[in-house]
């Protein structure tokens, strides 16, 4: 039982960060109905940036700063090799970011270097005790991060007049266009929020742990989430995070007792969660059924 | 009345039936030219050194499954990031035929190249049945997803599946090449092993340019291309979507099979590890950069992808700050990834139908010339 509630708690703390990265895919694919590739490069050099600032700065001025930086760089992709494929089928530009995530990585990796790196968070692997249950503080701070970000975000989409003109933005391009929304700004601040949402999302992956070069792959499952929740969902990337977290992290709590699947088994837990839930809902939980006329 | 089957002499472009414009070889210089070929091919083997024909020999195998994912994603247009997956069931199922009874790995000792090379592809092949399901309901980057989380899926089945695949950093022996007692791999007092395993590999290519070639101009190929262009026009005039995808995928996939066989021949080792998410983005890389939606396309973008590594270990001659050392930065595996990146970055915004492009832009050039603007 405590196992299981352990579980659940840890499942949560990395949920959470699934759903931040998951966020970034989602305002992505809205405004552009493009999927990003590039998001694991954009999280590894986030987090290259914050263990790099970590040092002088401190961790909590690197991380706002290693988020803008990480904004920064996402804006020069979106400029550079996304802007100029505007109108090319979808598949394309998603090879397109595929091909700058690999060109990105190399040049993070370089800053990594041979030995492994910590972004100097404040939790370390210390726990609290509730009861008999135990709690790490990397967790909970991960959560409360997501939701305070998760707020913000819903707030800005709700209540400001650039999150409304990128909702219609998302619903019709053209007549947003011919209301005056400025559809190259929204291009382009949905990278920029992708890429800070990144770069926090994998600081908080790799809080109390060390890292290397493939910490990229922890990106990747937000694909699975995204698949989960329906693409074009923002409620669907959260709740689908901490469903896959949750799922992932209880796998890995009683993977010991299903030695036939060998181990680390809960590494491939989304995949496998994706492909059952696909096949009996295409567009995932939250998505828009597709209606297309010829 | 008489169907005119052959262009008039002078006007090599001009098509006077349906067969003629979709025969192979349209024209008498395409034939000539394909001789050619064909005649240099055959005489590499004694002009080239061994190691240069081993690396040739490692093209070719590139190009079988590059033409493989070619059928599925430049001419059905089914994104698919799996091909690394397809690449790895037909490996460890030639594997396990030829493999040694007695050995440290399961293996059944049929060394017939004429047995396990068909097997990988069949069973390769069915697994792309099994999985074609999932294209028939998804379409475009859902349909790109799915089939990157059968890498990791499959990655994990071949790590942890000891018995079959040796397991992490210990790996297993290749297929033996071998065709009814005649060893196709062991030096004899005429020809070299290198020499025998280019001319084998190149033939194969032969065969199985030809069969895709010929089945994208048949009727499954112009439901294929159909597909691609618009699937629900497709459906409506006719194309049945779920078998032809099926097809699409059943065929892409006995190719991977096949070329997922060879290619750890030449080495003479396969490490489970090898069938990652790079993998498929090298394949992808092939196709997209060779011109998605040709034969030709294909087997250039393998051909380029694969003596990447060696085009720059020359150039770095030339720059020499480039370096060779692994520790150093920059060095030649970093200069090789980013180019990877790079350059599928500047085919797709620059020229869309990749290395065949080039070619077809060229020789527009020169049929116009000098009147070319």
């Amino acid at each position: 039982m405590i196992a299981l509630l352990e579980g659940i708690v840890r499942g949560l703390g990395v949920g959470s960060v699934y759903a931040l990265l998951a966020l970034g895919f989602v305002i992505i694919y809205k405004a552009t109905r493009v999927i990003s590739f590039a998001q694991p490069a954009l999280m590894l050099a986030g987090v290259v940036l914050v263990s790099h600032l970590a040092g002088p700065l401190g961790f909590w001025v690197a991380l706002p700063v290693a988020a803008l930086l990480t904004a920064v760089l996402a804006l020069g992709i979106e400029r550079g090799a996304v802007r100029p494929m505007v109108g090319r089928p979808a598949f394309v530009v998603a090879i397109i970011t595929l091909g700058v995530d690999v060109a990105i990585r190399v040049v993070v990796n370089i800053f990594i270097g041979l030995d492994v790196r910590n972004v100097h968070d404040p939790w370390g692997l210390d726990s609290w005790q509730l009861g008999s249950l135990q709690v790490q503080q990397r967790h909970v701070a991960a959560f409360l991060a997501t939701a305070l970000l998760v707020a913000a975000l819903f707030a800005f989409f709700r209540f400001t007049r650039m999150g409304l003109a990128m909702r219609a933005a998302a619903d019709d391009q053209e007549a947003a266009l011919a209301q005056g929304v400025s559809v190259g700004a929204v291009f382009a601040l949905s990278w920029a929020l992708a890429g800070a949402l990144a770069a926090v999302g994998g600081t908080f992956a790799t809080a109390g742990v060390s890292f290397d070069g493939n910490l990229w792959l922890t990106a990747l499952v937000a694909l699975p989430v995204i698949i989960l929740g329906g693409l074009d969902s923002l409620p669907g990337a959260v709740l689908g995070g901490l469903a896959v977290g949750v799922a992932q992290e209880l796998v890995a709590t009683y993977q010991n007792d299903l030695p036939w699947l060998g181990g680390n088994v809960s590494v491939i837990t989304p995949y496998v969660l994706m492909l059952l839930v696909l096949l009996v809902r295409p567009y995932g939980l939250f998505g828009t059924r597709e209606v297309e006329r010829v | 009345m008489t169907v005119a089957t052959k262009a008039p002499r002078g006007r090599p472009l001009l098509f006077t039936s349906y067969p003629s414009e979709m025969s192979l070889f349209p024209t008498t210089t395409r034939k000539v030219a394909f001789g050619v070929l064909l005649a240099v091919t055959a005489l590499l083997p004694f002009l080239l050194a061994d190691a240069e024909l081993q690396l040739l020999a490692t093209c070719c195998i590139a190009a079988i499954g590059a033409i493989g994912l070619g059928l599925v994603t430049g001419y059905a247009g089914q994104v698919s990031l799996g091909h690394a997956f397809f690449l790895g069931i037909g490996a460890y199922t030639a594997s396990v035929i030829s493999g040694d009874p007695d050995g440290r790995t399961v293996g059944y000792g049929v060394t017939n190249i004429l047995v396990w090379l068909p097997a990988a592809g069949l069973v390769a092949g069915l697994f792309g049945v099994i999985v074609a399901p999932l294209a028939t309901r998804l379409r475009g980057l859902y349909l790109a997803i799915v089939t990157l989380g059968l890498v990791f899926i499959g990655q994990h089945v071949f790590n942890e599946w000891a018995s079959v695949t040796g397991g992490v950093g210990v790996g297993r022996p290749a297929p033996t090449l071998e065709i009814f007692g005649y060893s196709l791999f062991t030096t004899s007092a005429s020809v070299t092993r290198d020499q025998k395993l280019f001319w084998l590999m190149a033939a194969l290519l032969l065969v199985f340019a030809l069969a895709a070639r010929n089945l994208a101009r048949s009727r499954v190929g112009r439901a294929f291309t159909a597909i691609r262009d618009r699937d629900i026009a497709a459906g409506v005039i006719g194309v049945n979507l779920a078998r032809y995808k099926t097809i699409a995928f059943a065929v892409s996939s006995f190719y991977a099979g096949c070329a997922g066989a060879l290619l750890f021949t030449v080495t003479g080792y396969i490490e489970p590890t090898s069938f990652s998410l790079l993998l498929s983005v090298q394949y992808i890389a092939m196709v997209l950069i060779g011109g998605a939606g040709t034969i030709s396309g294909a087997i250039a973008g393998a051909f380029f992808i694969t003596l990447l590594p060696r085009i720059i270990r020359e150039l770095q001659a030339f720059l020499p700050f480039i370096s060779t050392d692994a520790n150093e930065v920059p060095n030649v595996l970093q200069v090789e990834s980013i180019l990877y990146g790079v350059l599928i970055i500047v085919f797709l915004i620059f020229e869309p139908r990749g290395l065949f492009g080039l070619w077809v832009r060229a020789r527009n050039y020169w049929k116009s010339w000098p009147f070319s603007y």
